[in-house]
This record gives structure tokens, C-alpha cells and sequence, in this order.
């Protein structure tokens, strides 16, 4: 039943679509949002029932390669979720219905893209839908129609379409020289076949395309564009998932099960890994806009995954989806935060939001939480993964890395303290008058509002992050160590 | 030979046209010419069916399309248009040099390497292909289209 994961968005996709007035509003929003709550549902509790059913009936149209494993499982749950808290933002943030139903069916092109890009199983059918999850998110991107929002999702398209041509590229010397394009096909020959230069090239293409995608520096020019200039729901999706589906879980994949990893390469991940983890979190100590923050502190974070890929040891893998896992969780609960701010205040602009954050409590706590929680402060879910990842590097000899990944944490702790301090707890500029101007109520911001969608996405990520570091045990043992067995 | 250096040609000058073009009618022809002169190179490669797709799609379908988007959108006024179009080549005006001085370095720089890859061509029927090993990827081209006719609906559609 693995291929409803692709056809069930798809049908409802059509479905919301039927030229019926009643399935356009309020049904197409629930039903969107009971099919996110079944993927999490399965996704977490994966009923063998579910996996293992198969009606002869429906395999001739669901028949796809596809598989899932343990890494695909905790994917499927993190598209899941983070697409359920953008969609909860998304009808609290964007203005008008008939916007809302757009954003609706862009998710859920999205969304099929994510799931095939999880489930598949040769490269060229993972190419194919990484361009589904792409060409969904720049239209996203440029759902409002600002003059920034094209200007970042043209930026994205352009980047993309470089990466997309490495891959491409890459892929036409795998199916040359390996005759297959199956993951187990281009393994098998990769193994076999260590010296050949075409396999070579085509991995090093692959990583390029990959790297781009993922927003590593030096390719990262796009990512604060994007991030920014996109409506709030949106930023929470590309944050949460999109960007982290289309790049790092591909190279995750790849170079646990497919792509035997050299020396070379190691060299190249680690190096990437640290100069985005530091360059990213110095840029990030400049940034006077909250989004920009956040999507610099991203690029650090994936660094930090990189990074641990690049160690190259099963305990350094597990890390990293660890690492990946809580970044998705955090970064998408600190997106929300912001959408809240820019929801009330009507900007995101760190000076102009000093000490509004008190009218707030919800977002205020919950960031709070996020932000120590990306530092790395214990007992909370990031404390963990970054733990994880710093052992790994000690344990292999790689102490620079590691004092580096340890000093961009202090960084990282040190920027998030000093929004938190500007935004949430200075006191030293007056709070607007509850229910908000003249001028805030024109232009449909409501400082004392409560958004009930925002609020619910809030506290459900917060109580993640709380119960990801005091639960670390229990999801070490059932989610992430299970892990290494997938290290080639 | 010559032909194929001839096509290679006709291939890069309508490619660059398309791109340098300041009207998006036009630009849209090149792209369809484009299309068009690269399939009689795929054609050339002993690749007819690859071929019929990308005529029929990228020098049929596409450009469709695109006139229906551009349909949408409305002119530029005569003020503004002088200026976009000299900021447009302005930028591109090192574009050239930049592309030769690369290609005579990497020339320089690097020996070309043999290339010895296996010659490409299919072993089972292409029908059997597309509908019955890569069905999966004909469902994600699908949504790639579906994602252009939202993403057409969304951006433009309004504007008009």
C-alpha cells in the first residue's frame, strides 16, 4: 500500500478540484488535513497491516517500485507534520480563499513529489520527482506575488535548474556505464567498478546538484532570498521539508546506500559541512530580519548534517537524521514564531519588532524553546543530535571538525539569545494598545489576536522539541539506532 | 560531419536568440526552432522516438503553454521600455568574452578525454518502457504538468 502515499494527494488533488463551490473552502482545508494527520499516523505507528497489504485488485495501478525502510519512515513523518503546521499557518496568514484553496493544491503537488522522492527506488524516477517538489515550490514562493517573492523564487528556479542539469547529467553516465539506474544496480557497479571515470564524474555531478539544493555554502545564495520573500506558510514548508527533502535526505540516502563514499568525498562533505556551519551562523549574527536569521541559522544547521555524513561512520549517519529530524521540528516551530510576529506586527524586521514579543506569550515561549533547542542547550531534542554528531567526530579523529561544530553551537546560542533578548524580553519600548492602531487594523494586523492555527502549530512543535530531548532514549532505540543497518 | 556542425550551430544561435530576444513572442518561436533543430540532432543519434517526443512535446506542447501564459500578462509602457531593454543587454555585455576566455582556458588547460562509453539503445520495445517499467515517472510528468497549469492559473491569471 506504499503507492497510496503518492495517489491519495494525488486524488484529492483532483477531487478539490471538481467544479463543486462546497469542495473549495473549508472541506478542501479539512480534507488536506486529515490526509497529513493519517501519513504522520502511519508514518509514526506504521501498522505492519498497512505496509504489508496488498490487494491483487489494486496492484496492477499501484504496482510501483517503490520501498520503504526505517529512513523513509521517519521522512514520510516529518513531511507529514511540517506540511500539517504550514497548512495550520496558511489559514491564519494568507489573505482570501480562494489564495488559501491555491496554496492547498500546490501542497499537495508538493507533497506527492516529497513522498515519491522518499519511496523510490532508482535514480532517475528520484530526478524526476525532486523537479515535482521544485516546481511546486516556486510558485509557492511567488504565491503573493511581491516584487521579492519573484525576485527569490527566480533565484531558486535558476539554481535549481544548474543543479537540475549536474543531476541530469549524472545520471546519463549511471545509466551508460551501469546499464541500471536502480539503487541496487548503481551500488553494485560502483562496488565493482571503483576506478572508472565516468562513475567518478557521475557521482561528483550528483553531490554538485545535490549541494546546490540543499542551500550549502557556497551555493547558498538563493536560500535567504527564498526564504525571506516567501509567504509565511511557505517559508515554514521550504524550512521544514521542501529544501531539506530535495537535498539532504538525497544525499543521506545516497550516500548511505548507493554511492560507495571515498576519502575524497568524505574531505569534500566535511569541508562543505564546516564552512557552512561557521560562515553561516557569522552571517547570521548580522542579520536585522528575523526570517533572514532564521534561514542563514538553516544553512548552519544543515551544516552540521553534512558534517556528520561526512564522518562517514554508522554512529555519525544516525546522527545526522537525528540532527535532520530536529532540525525539521525546530527550524519549522521557529518559522511559525515568526509568522506569528509578521501576522500581528505586520513586518519581520528585528528593530521594529523590539519588545512587542510580551503581547505574544504563546509565540514567545515556544520560541524560546526552538531556539535553545537549535543551540544545542539539554536536556532538548538538538542537545541530543549535535552530542551524537561531536562523538562521531571525536571517536574518527576529527577533533577540528568537532571544536568547530562545538563553537558554531556558542554562535548559534549567541545570535538566538540576542533576538530573543531584542524581540521577547526588552522592555524598553512601549507595546501597542491591545486590539492594536488605527493603521495596524487597516491593513488586518491584530496584535491581541489569538490565531488559533498558529497557536496549535506552535504548541504541537514545542511539545516535540520538549519530548524529543527527554524522550532521546526511546527514540534512539525504535527510530534512529535501527539506522545503521542501512549504512551501506 | 558538416551537417552535424551545422546543426550544432543553428542549435546554439536559436538557443541564444531565444534567451537575448526582448519580446517573449519571439522568444518563445526560438524555443520551439530550438526544440525543433534539436530533435533532428537526437533524430541524427539514432533516436527517432526520442525525437517524435521532443518535437511533439518541447516544440508543440510547451510553447502552447507559454503563449497562454504570456496571454495573461499584459505590455510594458512605452516609457518604461527603452529601459529595460538597454538594462537587459547591459548586463550581458561580458557574456561573450567571458564564455571564449573559459573555453580557451579549460582547452589549454585540460587534455579532452577519450570518451569510450557504451553506445545507448534500448533493449525492450519503448512502449513496454514507458508504460509498463517507468509508468512511475510518466505519473510524476504528469503532475510536472499539472504543477505548470497551477502555477500559470496562480501567477498570471489576475494580472490580465
Amino acid at each position: 500500500m506504499t503507492s497510496l502515499f503518492i495517489f491519495a494527494p494525488f486524488f484529492l488533488l483532483v477531487i478539490i478540484n471538481f467544479p463543486l463551490g462546497f469542495l473549495k473552502g473549508r472541506c478542501a482545508f479539512c480534507l488536506a488535513a486529515s490526509l497529513l494527520l493519517a501519513q504522520v499516523l502511519l508514518a509514526a505507528f506504521h501498522p505492519w497491516l498497512f505496509w504489508s497489504a496488498y490487494p491483487d485488485c489494486l496492484r496492477q495501478f499501484f504496482g510501483f517500485p517503490l520501498a520503504v525502510d526505517n529512513l523513509a519512515l521517519i521522512m514520510l513523518f516529518v513531511i507529514g507534520i511540517v506540511a500539517l503546521v504550514s497548512l495550520l499557518t496558511a489559514q491564519d496568514t494568507l489573505a482570501g480563499e480562494k489564495q488559501k484553496f491555491n496554496f492547498i493544491n500546490l501542497l499537495l503537488v508538493a507533497l506527492i513529489g516529497m513522498n515519491a522522492t522518499v519511496l523510490v527506488t532508482d535514480i532517475f524516477s528520484l530526478y524526476v520527482f525532486i523537479e515535482v517538489t521544485a516546481m511546486a515550490s516556486f510558485i509557492l514562493i511567488a504565491l503573493e506575488k511581491g516584487k521579492f517573492a519573484i525576485e527569490g523564487a527566480f533565484k531558486y528556479l535558476m539554481l535549481s535548474a544548474i543543479a537540475s542539469v549536474f543531476m541530469l547529467t549524472s545520471v546519463a553516465f549511471l545509466l551508460l556505464t551501469a546499464g541500471d539506474i536502480s539503487f541496487a544496480a548503481v551500488h553494485h557497479v560502483l562496488t565493482n567498478v571503483p576506478g572508472s571515470f565516468f562513475l567518478k564524474l557521475a557521482v561528483g555531478l550528483f553531490l554538485c546538484g545535490l549541494l546546490i539544493k540543499s542551500g550549502v555554502v557556497p551555493f547558498h545564495g538563493w536560500l535567504p532570498d527564498a526564504y525571506s520573500a516567501a509567504p509565511s506558510c511557505v517559508s515554514v514548508l521550504l524550512a521544514g521539508t521542501v529544501t531539506k527533502i530535495s537535498g539532504v535526505y538525497i544525499l543521506l540516502r545516497l550516500f548511505s546506500s548507493v554511492f560507495t563514499l571515498t576519502p575524497a568525498l568524505q574531505n569534500v562533505l566535511l569541508f562543505a559541512g564546516a564552512i557552512s556551519i561557521v560562515f553561516a551562523a557569522l552571517a547570521a549574527l548580522t542579520q536585522d530580519d528575523f526570517k533572514r536569521m532564521l534561514a542563514y541559522s538553516s544553512i548552519s544547521q544543515v551544516g552540521y548534517i553534512i558534517l556528520a555524513l561526512g564522518c562517514g561512520t554508522p554512529l555519525a549517519f544516525v546522527g545526522a537524521v537525528f540532527h535532520f529530524f530536529n532540525h525539521a521540528i525546530f527550524k519549522t516551530l521557529l518559522f511559525v514564531n515568526a509568522a506569528s510576529l509578521e501576522k500581528r506586527f505586520g513586518t519581520t524586521d528585528i528593530n521594529q519588532l523590539e519588545g512587542l514579543g510580551e503581547k505574544c506569550p504563546v509565540t514567545s515561549v515556544t520560541s524560546l524553546v526552538a531556539m535553545l533547542s537549535t543551540a544545542g542547550i539539554p536536556p532538548l531534542s538538538g542537545f541530543w543530535s549535535k552530542l551524537i554528531i561531536v562523538m562521531a567526530l571525536f571517536s574518527k579523529g576529527r577533533f577540528i571538525y568537532a571544536g568547530t561544530a562545538l563553537i558554531a553551537s556558542i554562535i548559534t546560542l549567541a545570535y538566538f539569545l540576542s533576538l530573543e533578548r531584542r524581540i521577547f524580553f526588552n522592555k524598553g519600548k512601549p507595546a501597542p494598545a491591545a486590539g492594536g492602531t488605527a493603521t495596524q487594523i487597516s491593513r488586518g494586523l491584530n496584535p491581541a489576536k489569538n490565531f488559533s492555527g498558529i497557536a496549535c502549530a506552535e504548541i504541537l512543535l514545542a511539545v516535540f522539541t520538549i519530548a524529543g530531548g527527554l524522550g532521546y532514549a526511546f527514540m534512539l532505540n525504535t527510530w534512529f539506532l535501527p539506522l545503521k543497518a542501512i549504512w551501506h | 560531419m558538416l551537417i552535424n556542425l551545422i546543426l550544432l550551430f543553428v542549435l546554439l544561435s536559436a538557443a541564444v536568440w531565444t534567451v537575448m530576444t526582448t519580446r517573449l513572442i519571439r522568444s518563445i518561436v526560438g524555443l520551439a526552432f530550438t526544440s525543433a533543430v534539436l530533435a533532428a540532432v537526437i533524430y541524427r543519434l539514432n533516436s527517432p522516438l526520442a525525437a517524435v517526443f521532443e518535437l511533439s512535446v518541447c516544440a508543440g506542447l510547451i510553447p502552447v503553454i507559454f503563449i497562454t501564459t504570456v496571454s495573461f500578462t499584459h505590455r510594458i509602457s512605452k516609457e518604461e521600455l527603452p529601459v529595460a531593454r538597454k538594462e537587459r543587454l547591459v548586463r550581458f555585455r561580458y557574456l561573450p568574452f567571458i564564455i571564449i576566455a573559459a573555453g580557451l582556458v579549460l582547452s589549454w588547460c585540460f587534455k579532452i578525454p577519450q570518451f569510450n562509453l557504451p553506445a545507448a539503445g534500448p533493449k525492450e520495445d519503448v512502449r513496454n518502457i514507458i508504460w509498463y517499467l517507468r509508468h512511475l515517472d510518466l505519473l510524476g510528468q504528469i503532475v510536472i504538468l499539472l504543477a505548470g497549469a497551477f502555477g500559470v492559473v496562480v501567477l498570471f491569471k489576475e494580472d490580465k
